[in-house]
């Protein structure tokens, strides 16, 4: 496991791009194939059934390290990850294996068939046979989530530059349901794939967002709005009888959104449409929280596709007739579009976005006000003379979103963060008044800079009040400007709702924990927003 | 009737209301007994100080015209029949442990300090007693250090890598005391070592004081970092990623503390390399000091203090903590994640 872990090390501390892109590109030149297929399954979200639960695992490291589970569990929140914290209490090994990648994973994976007594005696004996970061990623082959900042379609792009072979055809090819031991690295990357060239998306478009006012953009007749949806960005693919979904981050999403299959009954073959994918019921957006669970699922269990199903919210025709439209203006697309899916029914997961009227900007103003009423976000301004053009240029497509909802909170509890921000406080409870007494509402852990959780910290530290575990309870004297994008009723809440997106603003330091917002100023906004 | 306890904790600072005298005080006090010279520790505005021989330059160089008593470590001072010494913590060059006794009732105030011996700081002493006040700024179990060469063959390694590939190397580390002991480890046959400023103000003072150094060449104005492609750059934190670190072209950069150990604050720094180096105690060497005082009554500050009293009194100990005054640690925010 060696080479995999110099690779990991080096994914895992550089943030440039082209550095990771290289390093995963030697690996793959380099490393065997077996390994390269273990190594494209991990980074792609495939990892071998958990054989041994955490609580077991936490247990056995308190007891090799001799110490305390109590004092294990608390270094875990402080270190902010399981494997971590086992690797760093438990002491230095003399003695060390030197396995593959794939042993230690096909070791992991008939284990978890073995009583439990065997699973503990093959756990401990690894731990005692590895150091460091091989130690780390043993853990982390049992625990599962590498987040090292490597998405599939960087390790796609490396692929790429490893096989020669084209980026858009790879990605198809890892997409599916394959796993390493139904498949072979040659099977799944070197022989002929005929479906990869109908996958092929076109690049995305991006908006940039309009600082200040709009006019500045010109007369108002050259430009097409519409609602600027909190979905996600989708571009659908009808070609040779078959369908493909793709993220704006160009990812391969065809199986967690089966539903759009039946677009195949109602459109026509060679179009290619871009539009947000939305959770959709009773003719209205779901709140974005509802699709976040179709997203976080590679295949979808038919309960949540009945209560969270998805539609398309075209607003762009990219091709059609298997010819690409994107020179053409984007009024002529939207013009072929409209007629596209003029009369078609209601079972189809597919809607047109709605233009939106005006003959001034202030009269698109006064539209933009309504957007939370509508479940979007502001307003989205296209050039109606502009073609369709790749990556984020500036200029013909923008989005004018709303200011976020924001509130004066006293900050009443504060907590350290985890990994990154384990030695500074930084997740904060606030609290607005209800007479004379504070109601915590919301938590918020981000949105300062570090000097300034730094400041913070040292606050806390020295005006500490109580401890509940690692939670401090520090004196009502520090108020911030929360934002958030949104409010909701909640029983779950003392104070009755939930927000949105909740983060700091700022530090106002000019402020004076009376001059905090009240409970009553927060269900004013619950009745406007909620 | 139990006499009153030779040592108390007030808002100035850990007390001796026999002998009149605080330990480290944060607030003005008419006579402070001073552990070292980091700015935590040893603060302007008292009437009278005193600490080690070796321990006064930097004080002095620190805090300008002060009324200053110096002592040799193990030296006693009586003072209204409390007997006050100084110990070596092995924390920098002149720390001490404070050492003050009556009538059989021994407390030790650690200061920082640190178990192993950094060849440029006076070695740890343990000193027996039955009060033991410690740090434990890193008295958790997942912080444990490697032995001082091994570290320094990591960071030999990494600069003639950095420099086989026409990079100059530059490490981020707390201007006095850790910037001194990654001096002394390098292995200066790779090449030239490069200081700010900051750190050779601090290199100066010790060198007067006969600690031997490897040689610098202090980055002035009219130095041309460019001709020194390939040296070795020793900063204090807040310069890493500065326009006067740019000036230096190709560079890789690292930073050297104890909170290098957690992969997250590695992250946080997005640094090419961290160097887990500390001048505090690790756990295990925490637990060892404490062990070695024989004292049964603990009082911890400074540091994961809930966590740590908790596990000592897990195992026997009288544990108690101690609230610190962190005014000093804001104040050089930056450099307190240094060490
Ligand atoms: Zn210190
Ligand atoms: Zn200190």
């Amino acid at each position: 496991m060696k080479d995999f872990a110099a690779l990991f090390k080096t994914l895992d501390e550089t943030t440039k791009t082209s550095l990771k892109v290289q390093a995963l590109a030697h690996y793959f030149e380099t490393a065997n194939d077996e390994d390269k297929l273990w190594t494209i399954a991990l980074f792609s979200g495939r990892r071998p059934k958990r054989a041994i639960t955490t609580t077991l695992l936490r247990t056995w490291a308190a007891e090799c390290a001799g110490l305390e589970l109590w004092l294990f569990e608390e270094c875990y929140p402080i270190v902010g990850d399981l494997a971590e914290t086992i690797s760093l209490i438990l002491p230095d090994s003399s003695d060390t294996y030197d396995y593959t990648l794939t042993h230690w994973l096909n070791a992991l994976i008939a284990l978890s068939k073995e009583p439990e007594d065997l699973k503990r005696a093959f756990v401990i004996d690894a731990w005692d046979h590895l150091n460091g970061t091989e130690r780390f990623l043993f853990n982390k082959l049992i625990t599962g989530g590498f987040r090292v900042g490597v998405s599939q379609k960087l390790m796609t792009r490396a692929l790429a530059q490893a096989t020669g072979q084209d980026e858009a055809d790879l990605a198809h090819r890892l997409m599916g349901n394959w796993t390493p031991q139904t498949t072979s690295f040659e099977t799944l990357i070197e022989a002929d794939d005929p479906e990869a060239a109908l996958s092929r998306p076109y690049p995305f478009y991006l908006a940039h967002a309009v600082d200040g006012a709009p006019d500045q953009l010109g007369p108002i007749t050259d430009w097409h709005a519409e609602w600027k949806w909190d979905g996600i960005r989708g571009q659908i693919i009808l070609r040779g009888g078959t369908h493909f979904v793709w993220s704006r981050g160009e990812e391969l999403m065809t199986d967690r959104f089966p539903e759009f299959a039946a677009l195949l009954d109602f459109l026509p073959s060679g179009v290619v449409l871009d539009g947000e994918i939305l959770g959709w019921k009773d003719e209205k957006p779901l709140p974005f929280a509802a699709l976040q669970k179709r997203i976080t699922r590679k295949t979808v269990p038919a309960k949540l596709l009945r209560d969270t199903p998805v539609i398309l919210y075209a607003y762009d025709l990219l091709e059609l007739n298997g010819e690409d439209l994107r020179e053409s203006a984007f009024s002529t697309r939207r013009a072929q579009l409209e007629a596209l899916l003029q009369s078609l029914p209601e079972t189809a997961p597919i809607r047109l976005s709605p233009s939106i009227e005006a003959n001034t900007w202030e009269q698109l103003a006064t539209h933009r006000a309504q957007a939370r009423d509508k479940q979007a976000e502001g307003l989205m301004l296209k050039r109606c003379a502009s073609p369709y053009l790749a990556g984020r240029k500036k200029g013909d497509w923008w989005k004018w979103k709303l200011d976020p909802l924001t509130i004066d909170a006293v900050m009443i509890y504060a907590q350290s963060g985890h990994g990154r921000r384990a030695n500074l406080f930084t997740d904060y409870t606030f609290a607005v008044w209800n007479g004379n007494d504070l109601v915590p509402f919301t938590k918020a852990y981000s949105g300062l800079s570090d000097a300034e959780f730094r400041q913070i910290t040292a606050w806390v530290r020295q005006n500490t009040l109580q401890r509940f575990g690692p939670v401090r309870q520090v004196p009502a004297e520090h108020v911030f400007e929360i934002a958030f994008e949104g409010i909701q009723r909640s029983t779950r809440h003392k104070s009755g709702v939930a927000l949105r997106f909740p983060r700091m603003l700022r530090w106002r330091q000019d402020k004076v924990a009376k001059d905090a917002n009240t409970l009553d100023d927060l269900n004013e906004m619950l009745v406007i927003y909620g | 009737m139990a006499s009153a306890p030779l040592i108390t904790f007030t808002d100035r600072g850990i007390y001796c209301p026999r002998a009149d005298v605080y330990v480290d005080p944060w607030k003005p006090v008419a006579r402070a007994l001073i552990t070292h010279g980091h700015a935590d520790h040893a603060r302007a505005g008292h009437g009278h100080y005193m600490c080690t021989a070796s321990a006064a330059p930097i004080m002095l160089h620190r805090l300008g015209e002060i009324t200053l008593q110096t002592v040799q470590y193990g030296d006693v001072i009586c003072i209204n029949g409390v007997d006050i010494s100084f110990h070596p913590a092995g924390h920098v060059v002149g720390s001490a442990q404070i050492r003050l006794a009556h009538k059989g009732e021994v407390w030790v105030i650690s200061g920082d300090y640190k178990i192993e011996n950094d060849g440029i700081s006076e070695p740890f002493e343990p000193i027996r007693c039955t009060h033991f006040i410690t740090e434990c700024t890193f008295g958790l179990p997942i912080f444990k250090w490697q032995p001082q060469a091994v570290i320094a063959a990591e960071i030999n390694t990494w600069w003639a890598r950095n420099q086989a590939a026409g990079k100059t190397s530059m490490i981020g580390a707390y201007s006095l005391g850790k910037a001194q002991r990654i001096l002394s480890m390098l292995d200066v046959s790779i090449g030239r070592v490069l200081t700010h400023g900051a750190i050779e103000v601090s290199n100066g003072i010790l060198r007067k004081q006969s600690v031997t150094l490897p040689d610098t060449i202090q980055v002035t104005p009219d130095v041309d970092p460019k001709a020194y492609a390939g040296a070795m750059v020793l900063a204090p934190p807040a310069a890493l990623g500065s326009k006067w670190a740019r000036s230096f072209g190709a560079s890789s950069s690292g930073f050297a503390s104890g909170w290098m150990r957690l992969r997250g604050v590695r992250r946080r720094r997005a640094l090419d390399q961290g160097f887990v180096i500390s001048d505090h105690a690790d756990w295990n060497g925490l637990c060892d000091a404490i062990k070695l005082t024989g004292a049964e009554n603990i009082y911890v500050t400074h540091g994961y203090t809930d966590i740590f009293a908790r596990h000592l009194r897990g195992i026997g100990y009288n544990a108690a903590i101690v609230e610190t005054d962190f005014q000093g640690e804001a104040a050089q925010s930056e450099e307190s994640e240094a060490i």
